[in-house]
């Protein structure tokens, strides 16, 4: 029964890191762009959730009003301003630019609020949970996973069925043709990065209700939302959301055998995954 | 009428050789004219200068971008902690046994992490530099996560008395310095770098020609690991004490010969010595701003990535057309007095 237990907590587990990695999937396909910055981006979602929470007297929940659309400002404005600048074919502009921005924010982090843990006070519902026979499952982690079914979701919709999803996908396809169209690349870019920091805030405030976090926890972040992105496939969405869950209960049940092996499962999983099927499970485009 | 020829010496070049001899005497003889607290510095300076050296040639020639290579310092620790401490081996052959230990460890890794492109190659390994950290965590007899310390027997047995021993960091970091600038260039002459460079250049041309470009980058990549794993040894031997935390930072042994080779020039012999010396004087000036120099120096790096993506070596080299490693061929004769 423990066992069975792991199990369902890495599932829901698996929809936090589907949510750390959807981002990722979404500026990749669109732009070909790996931001290293991603996890550290995550983690300030939290810490501003943390101002707002404070300053407002929100519940955490609620300051998503705020830090949703905070973040996706910074997204489109980081686009514009700089990483615009760095997209051509030569991969180490991006690569280093973003590297830069991770120092760049984790230490700024750093100095605005120490390097003590911090916890976004959630109340109650921190601690609730519904029981399933035998098995108590937490209300937190279920809106989690819910929320990344949802997100994941809609980017699908939203890449298939309107506007800004055909013109995502134009440009995807051949950036010069897209500009010949009539739309604007840089914008466009612009676009994908603040949706994708949108879904970043999202995944910043439910990692900060989950568990405590300090400026240095992004790199982790990072990794994790990268390994479900391979372990999915490139561009493959739902592929995301099922290297969420694959990661995330191979971490439970690291973490079942001995505590000090959570981590450690969760990328030896990973690397065997690398290894058989070098795209991923569902790949649907090429790296 | 003069005869064209080709030739890789410039005046520049020809003279930094003359000079190199007496200043390698000069640094070799360091222990007599310089001060302890100094010694240690140069130290230090020789360790990233070769950190940055290898780093450079894995990014900047064979376009393998790797944010993980705090793997190969930490791994190079550990082995040397290991290797003197649990088996007993004499500390000047756990050296040569640890750098080899890197290479054949790194062959394997290459294999798998060689499926990633790119940017995911890059976070690939970062994967693999965690996959080390979080399983020295996990061995005990090297004081788990909590790290542990060399013997005092081992540091005593290398050298009589405290300034020899220092004496003998200082040449054991400048020797290893030598030897990795020393290599890369050779190995930038020899038909393999010009296979490298052709890569780096064109991959669709150099591929046209018959270079092997996965074997090219796979005998760079375990080269530079067996290398960056002799660092290691030579890092934590400096520093007496090892904890996974400290021997697989990604900031200490990644973001920071990252920026040295940025702001120096990557793709350049040149660039990261100087990107090291200019680190080095920020940092002795700056260090007591904290997290603000870092900040300063991620500043630094992402306008130089922007504006002047070729670094300060790159920016002298195209304005005033100088090379103090003979890399590149040069046509002479063509202008004569031009």
């Amino acid at each position: 029964m423990d066992w069975i237990n792991a199990v369902i907590q890495g599932v829901l587990l698996g929809g936090l890191y589907a949510l750390f990695a959807a981002g990722l999937s979404l500026i990749f396909g669109v732009m070909r762009l790996v931001n290293i910055a991603h996890g550290d981006l995550i983690v300030l979602s939290a810490y501003l959730a943390l101002t707002v929470t404070t300053a407002l007297g929100l519940h955490p929940l609620l300051a998503l009003v705020i830090v949703v659309p905070g973040m996706a400002l910074v997204g489109y404005t980081l686009q514009r301003a700089i990483l615009n600048r760095t997209m051509g074919d030569d991969l180490l502009p991006p690569l280093l630019v973003t590297f830069g921005l991770s120092v760049i924010i984790q230490n700024a982090l750093l100095a605005g609020y120490s390097a003590d843990p911090q916890k976004l006070q959630a109340g109650e519902i921190e601690t609730a949970s519904v029981a399933l026979g035998s098995i108590a499952l937490g209300v937190m982690p279920l809106i989690v996973f819910a929320t990344a079914v949802v997100v994941i979701a809609a980017l699908q919709w939203m890449f298939y069925r309107t506007a800004l999803g055909r013109a995502f996908r134009a440009t995807s396809d051949n950036q010069d043709i897209a500009q010949l169209m009539g739309l604007n690349r840089a914008h466009v870019f612009g676009l994908a990065m603040g949706l994708s920091l949108a879904v970043t805030a999202l995944a910043g405030v439910f990692l900060g209700m989950r568990t405590s976090f300090d400026p240095a926890a992004g790199s982790a972040r990072l990794i994790f939302g990268f390994e479900a992105v391979i372990i999915g496939g490139l561009g493959n969405l739902w592929g995301t959301l099922a290297g969420g869950v694959i990661l995330g209960v191979a971490q439970t049940l690291g973490a079942k055998i001995n505590p000090g092996y959570q981590i450690l499962a969760g990328h030896l999983v990973f690397l065997a995954i690398l290894a058989i099927r070098p795209r991923g499970l569902f790949p649907r485009i090429d790296g | 009428m003069s005869t064209l020829t080709v030739t890789r010496r410039t005046r520049l070049s020809t003279v930094v050789l003359i000079l190199l001899a007496p200043i390698l005497i000069a640094l070799i003889a360091a222990p007599w004219w310089a001060g302890r607290a100094d010694l240690r510095l140069m130290g230090e300076i020789a360790l990233y200068m070769s950190l940055a050296t290898l780093w450079n040639l894995l990014a900047g020639y064979a376009g393998l971008v790797s944010v993980g290579q705090q793997a190969y310092v930490g791994l190079g620790g550990y082995l040397f902690f290991a290797l003197t401490m649990l088996a007993g081996i004499d500390p000047y052959v756990a050296l040569p046994l640890a750098a080899l230990a890197g290479a054949v460890i790194a062959a394997p890794v290459a294999v798998l992490i060689f499926r990633l492109r790119g940017a995911y190659f890059a976070i690939g390994t970062w994967v693999m530099a965690e996959v080390f950290r979080l399983s020295f965590a996990q061995v005990s007899a090297l004081g788990g996560g909590s790290g542990t310390s060399l013997s005092a027997s081992i540091v005593r047995g290398m050298a009589d008395g405290r300034a020899a021993r220092e004496a003998m960091a200082w040449w054991l970091a400048l020797g290893v310095a030598v030897l990795v600038i020393g290599a890369v260039v050779l190995f930038l002459r020899s038909r393999q770098g010009v296979a490298l460079t052709a890569i780096r250049d064109n991959e669709v041309a150099a591929r046209s020609l018959g270079i092997d470009i996965w074997r090219s980058k796979f005998i760079v990549y375990v080269v530079v690991g067996g290398l960056t794993t002799l660092v290691g040894c030579l890092i934590f031997l400096q520093k007496l004490r090892i904890s996974p935390d400290a021997a697989f930072s990604v900031n200490d042994w990644t973001a920071f010969v990252i920026f040295i080779v940025v702001i120096g020039g990557i793709g350049t012999i040149e660039g990261p010595i100087i990107g090291t010396l200019v680190f080095f004087a920020l940092r002795e000036t700056m260090a007591d701003l904290g997290t603000l120099y870092l900040i300063a120096l991620g500043l630094v790096a992402i306008v130089i990535m922007l504006k002047a993506p070729r670094g300060l070596w790159g920016f002298l080299r195209d304005r005033y057309n100088i090379e103090i490693f003979p890399l590149s061929r040069r046509v002479t004769g063509l202008n004569k007095g031009a």
